[in-house]
């Protein structure tokens, strides 16, 4: 027994490791529960755009030694008040306010990085560095977590009320409007905890696919809210055990776990999967006599 | 209805005045006066870009008008949203029925009105929604996904929905857009029972047909209100003509 599992838990006995395992579970599991709602509310493409537009804040954190999460957070909001006004203030319609407004923060950063001295590394902030991240980054990953998850849980029903009928919400005395902002907050939280585990071009990925799969495997919201971030976590720790066996990069490595998730879930889910839908219609019509 | 009695019953459910909307500079209602007494079935009956929709989202409270007032049980669009009392019933197109949630589920959001901070729910909240799914007869397909239920099924789930709320005024988005007539008349008989309990119901429909079985007065609207009468009245052919430009055989 000992000799199966010594090899799995050898890893265990680094601590950075240790910590890289933490923070891609805890990424996971937040970027899993939100990635339920985007999906739902068609904002994917909104995750890809919030979670490139940090570039700057980060760099600029790094070169004033505020704590990354901070400038993250900064520039992930601008971004998202950025696309509103733009879209809310001309003709340009919300795609197009996203991609200009993105690509331009994204391009910024990339500026900012080409004249900071050399101790940031390009690759480490673009696709992650999880092999190098510190106790403090770590605990800074763990609270923002936290706070991301309970407010979150606490308040899933009006998420998902305004996903799914914005008009009622409003209709019953909600505002739409504040959920929006709201989970557009949480989406820039969530993007800042999962920076460290996937780096900024890769977040998008756990913030879209854990959902996505979930949403091909179940009718009912109350799962996926679980099968998302059970997905995210285990894809995380498989995909880190895969890196450090195979000594591939770990954000990356992570990333098609998480694909590959995907993948068998659009093929096999019983109901919705190309194959899995057409083995139980078969499976039905041999019990019904000829 | 559970909750009556929030206004005097003399002041009419719904109450437009002189109200004025744009978008942008396109005039969506122009001076509409309607008043809607309570426990009728009001139909809308208009051509597409007529004003029904702008209408409905003022009775909600969702445009900001240029002029005129709107009155929902006497008092102005947010207090009665506050007091739970609209209910409304989205066009189909409108909604996402590959949604992942139940019937119970969709009927459950109308009670968030009356829970607290996390919508938790509680006994008198299940039994609402017990009780408007029996109404509607859906009891049995509670625990389907919303999008596994037939058009007219689905119809009467966000019926349910503003049943499960208390409200006392339901609006009703083209409800017969793609359902065959059988269902057309269920969900009719349904609006008139509910009438007779005393909901006050505003429905915009394109079925002229089924407007005199529908609907106790009907109005005509083309931006401004054209016509405010009974059913027959509003279908003479000579009244359609002012609203749909050409003569249309109801």
């Amino acid at each position: 027994m000992t000799d199966v599992l010594a090899p799995l838990l050898e890893p265990l006995s680094f601590e950075f490791l240790r910590i890289a395992l933490a923070v891609t579970v805890t990424a996971g599991i937040v970027c899993g529960v939100l990635s339920c709602w985007l999906v739902l509310v068609g904002w994917s493409l909104m995750g890809d755009a919030v979670s490139h537009a940090v570039l700057p804040g980060v760099v600029l954190a790094y070169v004033v030694g505020a704590p990354f999460a901070l400038g993250a957070l900064v520039f992930g909001l601008l971004a998202v008040l950025l696309i509103g006004a733009v879209r809310d203030t001309s003709r340009v319609k919300e795609d197009a306010a996203i991609g200009v407004v993105f690509t331009t923060l994204f391009a910024l950063g990339l500026v900012l990085l080409s004249v900071t001295p050399s101790q940031t590394d390009l690759n480490h902030i673009l696709f992650g560095n999880l092999l190098g991240v510190s106790r403090a980054d770590l605990v800074q990953v763990l609270a923002l977590g936290a706070v991301t998850l309970a407010v979150v849980v606490l308040k899933r029903r009006d998420l998902t009320l305004y996903a799914f009928d914005p008009t009622h919400a409003h209709a019953i005395g909600l505002s739409p409007r504040r959920l929006g902002a709201l989970l557009l907050g949480l989406l820039a939280l969530t993007v800042v905890v999962a920076l460290q585990a996937v780096g900024v071009v890769l977040v998008v990925a756990l913030l879209i696919t854990p959902g996505a799969t979930a949403y091909l495997l179940t009718d009912r919201f109350s799962r996926m809210l679980w099968i998302s971030p059970l997905v995210a976590a285990v894809c995380g720790v498989v995909g880190i055990y895969t890196s450090y066996f195979l000594d591939t990069a770990s954000g990356g490595t992570v990333v098609v776990t998480l694909g590959v998730a995907f993948a068998l879930a659009y093929l096999f889910s019983p109901r919705h999967g190309l194959i899995g839908s057409r083995l139980a219609a078969a499976r039905r019509r041999r019990l019904v006599p000829a | 209805m559970s909750a009556g009695g929030r206004a005097p019953s003399g002041t009419p459910a719904i109450e437009v005045r002189d109200l004025t909307v744009h978008y942008g500079d396109v005039l969506a209602l122009d001076a509409a006066t309607v008043s809607v007494g309570r426990g009728t079935v009001c139909g809308l009956v208009g051509m597409n870009g007529s004003g029904k929709s702008t209408l409905f989202k003022a009775v909600m409270g969702m445009v900001r008008p240029d002029r005129g007032t709107v009155l929902v049980d006497g008092a102005p669009p947010a207090q009665a949203r506050r007091a739970q009392a609209v209910g409304y019933v989205p066009q189909s197109e409108d909604v996402d029925w590959a949604f992942p949630l139940s019937v119970r589920d969709v009927v459950m959001t109308g009670r968030y009105g009356y829970q607290g901070f996390t919508r938790r729910t509680r006994p008198a909240d299940r039994d609402a929604v017990a009780h408007a799914l029996d109404r509607v007869e859906l009891a049995d397909l509670a625990d389907r996904q919303i999008g596994a239920l037939s058009g007219g099924q689905r119809k009467r789930a966000f019926v349910a929905r503003g049943l499960a709320q208390g409200a006392t005024i339901l609006l009703l988005d083209e409800p017969f857009g793609g359902v065959d007539k059988r269902t057309e008349a269920t969900i009719t008989a349904l609006l008139r029972e509910l009438a007779t309990d005393g909901a006050t119901v505003l429905v915009s429909t394109h079925d002229l047909h089924a407007l005199p079985e529908l609907a106790d007065e009907a109005v005509l609207l083309q931006q401004r209100v054209l016509l405010h009468s009974t059913p027959a009245e509003v279908l003479r052919p000579e009244n359609l003509a002012l609203a749909f430009g050409v003569e249309v055989a109801p």
